[in-house]
C-alpha cells in the first residue's frame, strides 16, 4: 500500500524506456554511473515495477521554471 | 633544460619494510656513534656518513654526487644486536600473541569456523566501511581469548599479558622479543589475513626489528652556531643513543658477559629505540636534552599543531602581505585601500628593468630603502639577489641595465588583494588599488564594509600585493571591487548607502529641502564633483535637483520608497526618476541600501560597473557631506510624548495590569480556563505573557501615532538608517517584558525571584515585566531582570556563532567542487550530474534583477524587427 505517490509534495515518478534511457545518456555524454541515484526500495517508485539499472524521469513543478525534470539511475537498496 | 615525467598513482600500499629491504635501500651500515674526526670531517660508517647526503655548501654527496639540495638523501642502516618491539606497532603483536597458538602459531578459531568469519568480515566492510571491519576484528580477537586448547595441535592456551610500554608476560615469565618474534614467524600466510595483514607484501614478524633504517642526515641537519660550534639535530642525538648502546650490547654479548648486564642493555636499546620512534609514550619517562626539554623524535614531527601535516602542508604562509588594524576613510575611493607608509616600503613590486623605463627605475635605486619610494632589492638576470643598501647603492647604481629586476616600494595605483575572514563569500577578497597614506592602519572606504562584514572595533585585515603581471591581470579581471557590485547570491547590488549617508540622502531629498547655489556647488566639489552644468540656474536649489546632477541624464526608473504600502495615496512614497531628474519620492534604505531595490542594480546595468561605483562612491559621500552641513543630533527630548499620548499609553498598561491581576485571581480561585496539554499554572503563564505582549504592542503602536514626527530619530528610523519604532517605545514608554527561556522570569529563591517580593507573587512586576520607558530609568529590580536577559543572550550569541560558523564551513566545504559545466549540469568533480540544469531554471543570479528577468526590457530595448 502506498500512499506516499499520492502526496501533494511528491512528485510524479515514472521510468524511462530503453531508448529515452539511451538517449539521455547520450544527451549528457555520461554513463549510468554519473546519473543521481535512487533505492529500489524507494516508496516513490514501489508501483513502477523497477529493477537495477531503470532511470526513474521525476516531474517536479518549479516556482521559477514552471516543469523540470530530473533524472535518478535506480540502484540497489539495502 | 628541465624534465617532466609524468606518472600516475595507481594504488598504495601500507606495510612494514622487511629486514632485507631496509638492507636494500641502504648505503651505508652504521657501525660507530662518533660523528667527526679531529679535522671535523665526517667519520664513515657514522652517523653523519656522507653518503647519507649533504647539508655543507659545497660538498658532494657520496652516493649521488649530488650538490646541497640537490641531493635529497640517502637512508642507512643499523644492525641489532638483539630484536626490538617496534612501540607504533605493540597493540598489533598483542593482539597477534593473544589469538594465535602458542605452538604451532595457528589462529585459535576452529577451521569450519574461519571461512564464516571471513565472510562475515567482508561483509563488514561492504556495508560500514573499513573502521567497522577493523571493530569486528576486535571483537573477534577479544572472542579467542577464552579458548584454553588450540583447535588444531591441543596445545594448552595460557594467558599474555602486556605490561605497558612494551614487556609481554606469559603467566608471570617475561616473553622476551626473540620468543615474540619466533611466534609471529610462526603465524601461517592464511591466518595473517585476519589481522588486515597482506601476507604478499609483509609478515608480522617484521614488526620486531633486527635492523633499524637510519634517516639520511638531510632530514635531521646540523646547525652551525657563531661560536663555530656544531649543533646536532634531535634526531641525530637519540640515533647516537642507539648506536651507542647497540654496540655495547655487542660487546657485552661477545664477551659473554652475565645474562642480567645483556637483558638491562637489551631493555636500554628498547627504550632509545622507542623513544626515537615516539618520545610521548604514555608509561615511559621522555629522553631529555641536557637543558631538560624533551627531543622532538619522529612522531612529534608529523603530529600536532606544530607537526608536519597541520603547520606545514596544511598551512602554508604567504610573502609580500600585510596584516593591522583597519579604520574608515570616506575620502579614499570605494576601490581604494589606504596602506600605511611604513608597510609600503617594506612590500615590494617587482619591475623589470628595459630601455625604456631605465630612467624612471634609477630614481628607485638612488633613493634606497630608506627613502620613499625607495627600493628594497635587485635581481640580477642569473637569479643572484642583491639588498640594496645605502652603502651599495652607488655600485649598483653603475651595473644596472636592462634584464634586471629592481624591487621597489608600493605606490600609489599598484594593485592589491584585501581580505577580511572569515572569507565565507567571494567578496570577501577583493582587487583594490593602493592609496599610500601616513599612519599606522589599513584603510577602506566604509561602503565596503557589507561585503567584508567588517567594523572597525579593532578589527584587522588582510593586504597581498601580486608580484607577477598575470597574478595582477588576473586580480584585477576577477576581483576588482566593480567587478563584485552585484551579489551572486541575490543579484541586487551589495554596496549601498549606510548609517549617516542613508539619513543625510533621506534628508536631502526631502520635498522642501534647499540650499543656496553656493552651497550646492561647495557640497558638489567637496564629493568630487567638478562639471556644474548639470545645475538648474536659480538661486536656490532643492535637495533633489542637487541629488539629479549625479544621475545620467538618460535614466528613466520608478520604485517604491520604504514608507509605501499598496493602498497609500502619496506621492512622495512612490520614486520617479525621468531622464536622470528626481520627480518624486525621497531616498531612503528601500533604494540605496545594499540588497534593496532595483535603483543601484539598474544603474549597475544600463551605465555598467565602473559608473555604478563611482556612482555609488559620489552617492555615499553626498549624504554624509549634507548630512554634516545640515546638522543631525538626538536628545532624550526627541523619544517625549505628549500628555494626552501619555495618559493613553498609562491607561493601557494599568489596562494590561488589572487583567494580568484578574487572571491570577482566577487562577487563585481555581477558576482559570486550562489549556489542552498544560497545567493550571502553566496555562496562566501563558495568558499573563499574551496579556503583556499585547499591551506592550499596543503602547508600541499609541507611541508612533503621538510621537512626534519631527525629529532626527524619526528621520534615521524612516530612512532606515538605524532604529525602528519599538526602540522608540522602549525608550519613552515600556520596555516590555524581560524573557528568559521562552517564558517570564522564574527564576531565584524559593517562591519569589527576588527578596524585595513577597513569596508566591505572580503579579507583572516580580517576573520581569518593565512598565516604564529607559528614560524613566530602571528601579533596581528591574535592571537586574535586564541583566539577567542580558547575560542570557550574550551566552548564546557567543556559544551560537561559532557552531553556525563550522555548519557554514562544513557546507561550503561539501560544494567547494561542484561547477557548471557547458551543457548547464551541475557536476561534481568526478563529472558526476549533480543537478540537470544549475538551479532548475539555469539562471546565473548575479546577471538577473533581485532574481528574476527583466523580459519586457529585453523586448524594449531590443533593435530591428
Amino acid at each position: 500500500m502506498s500512499y506516499v505517490k499520492n502526496h501533494n509534495l511528491v512528485p510524479k515518478h515514472a521510468k524511462l524506456s530503453e531508448k529515452d534511457k539511451k538517449q539521455l545518456l547520450e544527451q549528457y555524454h555520461i554513463t549510468i554511473a554519473d546519473l543521481p541515484k535512487i533505492f529500489t526500495d524507494d516508496p516513490a517508485i514501489q508501483e513502477l515495477d523497477v529493477k537495477p539499472g531503470d532511470v526513474i524521469k521525476i516531474s517536479r513543478n518549479s516556482t521559477t521554471a514552471g516543469e523540470v525534470f530530473f533524472y535518478r539511475a535506480v540502484i540497489e537498496g539495502v | 633544460m628541465e624534465e617532466y615525467l609524468n606518472k600516475k598513482v595507481s594504488s598504495i600500499e601500507f606495510g612494514f619494510m622487511s629486514p632485507q629491504f631496509i638492507k636494500t635501500m641502504a648505503t651505508v651500515k652504521i657501525v660507530t656513534p662518533e660523528l667527526y674526526d679531529k679535522e671535523g670531517y665526517p667519520v664513515d660508517g657514522g652517523l653523519m656518513d656522507i653518503r647519507l647526503g649533504v647539508i655543507d655548501p659545497g660538498l658532494r654527496c657520496k652516493t649521488c654526487g649530488g650538490k646541497l639540495k640537490e641531493c635529497i638523501g640517502h637512508f642507512g642502516y643499523i644492525e641489532l644486536a638483539r630484536p626490538i618491539l617496534h612501540i607504533k606497532f605493540v597493540s598489533l603483536i598483542a593482539d597477534m600473541l593473544k589469538s594465535t597458538c602458542r605452538d604451532c602459531g595457528r589462529l585459535l578459531i576452529p577451521k569450519q569456523r574461519i571461512d564464516t568469519v571471513m565472510e562475515e568480515l567482508d561483509r563488514v566492510e561492504k556495508e560500514a566501511g573499513l573502521v567497522a571491519r577493523r571493530d569486528k576484528i576486535k571483537e573477534i580477537i577479544s572472542t579467542t581469548k577464552a579458548i584454553k586448547q588450540c583447535p588444531y595441535c591441543k596445545a594448552k592456551q595460557k594467558a599474555i599479558l602486556i605490561e605497558k610500554p612494551s614487556t609481554f608476560l606469559e603467566e608471570e615469565k617475561r616473553l622476551s622479543p626473540i620468543e615474540i618474534r619466533t611466534r609471529l614467524e610462526k603465524i601461517p600466510d592464511e591466518d595473517v589475513v585476519v589481522f588486515g595483514i597482506n601476507p604478499k607484501a609483509m609478515r608480522p614478524e617484521w614488526s620486531v626489528l633486527t635492523v633499524m633504517p637510519i634517516p639520511p642526515v638531510t632530514m635531521r641537519p646540523s646547525i652551525t652556531l657563531e661560536s663555530g660550534e656544531r649543533s646536532e639535530d634531535d634526531l641525530t642525538h637519540k640515533l647516537g643513543d642507539i648506536v651507542r648502546i647497540n654496540q655495547r650490547l655487542f660487546e657485552n654479548i661477545n664477551a659473554g658477559a652475565p645474562e642480567i648486564i645483556v637483558e638491562d642493555l637489551w631493555d636500554l636499546l628498547q627504550y632509545h629505540i622507542t623513544t626515537f620512534f615516539d618520545n610521548e609514550v604514555a608509561q615511559l619517562p621522555p629522553a631529555r636534552h641536557r637543558s631538560g626539554q624533551p627531543l622532538k623524535t619522529l612522531t612529534a614531527r608529523i603530529n600536532s599543531k606544530e607537526g608536519r601535516i597541520r603547520n606545514n602542508l596544511v598551512g602554508k604562509r604567504t610573502n609580500f602581505s600585510a596584516r593591522t588594524v583597519i579604520s574608515p576613510d570616506p575620502k579614499l575611493k570605494i576601490n581604494e585601500v589606504g596602506v600605511p607608509k611604513i608597510v609600503a616600503m617594506k612590500i615590494t613590486v617587482p619591475e623589470r628593468i628595459t630601455e625604456w623605463n631605465k630612467e624612471y627605475l634609477k630614481k628607485f635605486v638612488e633613493k634606497g630603502p630608506n627613502s620613499y619610494p625607495g627600493s628594497n632589492y635587485l635581481i640580477r638576470p642569473d637569479g643572484k639577489r642583491k639588498r640594496i643598501t645605502d652603502e651599495t647603492k652607488e655600485q649598483i647604481l653603475e651595473e644596472l641595465q636592462p634584464g634586471f629586476i629592481v624591487e621597489r616600494h608600493l605606490m600609489d595605483g599598484d594593485i592589491a588583494i584585501f581580505n577580511r575572514q572569515p572569507s565565507l563569500h567571494r567578496m570577501s577578497m577583493m582587487c583594490h588599488r593602493v592609496r599610500v597614506l601616513p599612519a599606522l592602519t589599513l584603510r577602506l572606504h566604509p561602503a565596503v564594509c557589507t561585503p567584508y562584514n567588517a567594523d572597525f572595533d579593532g578589527d584587522e585585515m588582510n593586504l597581498h600585493i601580486p608580484q607577477t603581471e598575470e597574478a595582477r591581470a588576473e586580480a584585477e579581471i576577477l576581483m576588482d571591487v566593480q567587478t563584485q557590485l552585484i551579489s551572486p547570491r541575490y543579484g541586487l547590488s551589495i554596496i549601498g548607502a549606510t548609517n549617516d549617508s542613508l539619513s543625510g540622502m533621506y534628508v536631502l531629498t526631502q520635498k522642501n529641502f534647499v540650499v543656496p547655489r553656493e552651497e550646492a556647488i561647495d557640497i558638489l566639489t567637496a564629493i568630487g564633483v567638478e562639471d556644474f552644468s548639470a545645475l538648474p540656474n536659480k538661486k536656490q536649489i532643492t535637495g533633489r535637483e542637487l541629488f539629479s546632477t549625479l544621475l545620467p541624464e538618460d535614466f528613466n526608473f520608478t520604485g517604491y520608497t520604504k514608507a509605501y504600502k499598496p493602498g497609500i495615496d502619496d506621492a512622495d512614497a512612490v520614486v520617479h526618476i525621468k531622464s536622470g531628474k528626481l520627480i518624486s519620492g525621497c531616498m531612503d534604505k528601500a533604494n540605496l541600501g545594499e540588497g534593496q531595490g532595483l535603483l543601484l542594480r539598474n544603474l549597475h546595468k544600463y551605465y555598467g560597473s565602473e559608473f555604478a561605483l563611482d556612482l555609488l562612491g559620489k552617492i555615499f559621500n553626498l549624504g554624509n557631506e549634507v548630512l554634516l552641513r545640515h546638522g543631525f543630533s538626538v536628545g532624550i527630548a526627541d523619544v517625549d510624548i505628549s500628555e494626552k499620548g501619555e495618559a493613553e499609553i498609562t491607561k493601557n498598561l494599568t489596562q494590561a495590569e488589572e487583567d494580568v491581576e484578574y487572571l491570577i485571581k482566577t487562577y487563585r480561585e481555581g477558576k482559570l480556563e486550562i489549556l489542552p496539554g498544560r497545567t493550571a499554572l502553566e496555562t496562566l503563564e501563558l495568558r499573563i505573557l499574551e496579556v503583556l505582549n499585547k499591551a506592550r504592542n499596543k503602547t508600541g503602536k499609541l507611541v508612533s501615532d503621538t510621537a512626534n514626527k519631527d525629529t532626527d530619530i524619526m528621520r534615521m528610523i524612516k530612512s532606515g538608517a538605524r532604529g525602528n519604532l519599538l526602540n522608540i517605545a522602549q525608550m519613552s514608554a515600556c520596555v516590555g517584558q524581560q524573557a528568559l527561556r521562552g517564558g517570564r522570569i522564574n527564576k531565584g529563591y524559593t517562591d519569589r525571584t527576588l527578596s524585595v517580593f513577597k513569596k508566591g507573587d505572580l503579579g507583572y512586576a516580580a517576573h520581569g515585566f518593565i512598565n516604564r520607558g529607559f528614560k524613566h530609568g530602571l528601579r533596581p529590580y528591574e535592571l537586574f531582570f535586564m541583566s539577567m536577559t542580558g547575560r542570557d543572550s550574550m551566552m548564546d550569541t557567543a556559544l551560537r556563532t561559532p557552531k553556525s560558523g563550522y555548519l557554514y564551513r562544513r557546507l561550503a566545504n561539501a560544494l567547494q567542487d561542484l561547477k557548471v559545466e557547458y551543457d548547464f549540469t551541475v557536476r561534481d568533480a568526478s563529472k558526476k550530474i549533480v543537478q540537470f540544469n544549475y538551479g532548475e531554471d539555469g539562471l546565473d543570479v548575479s546577471k538577473t534583477e533581485g532574481g528574476t528577468i527583466n523580459v519586457k526590457y529585453i523586448i524594449d530595448t531590443m533593435e530591428g524587427d
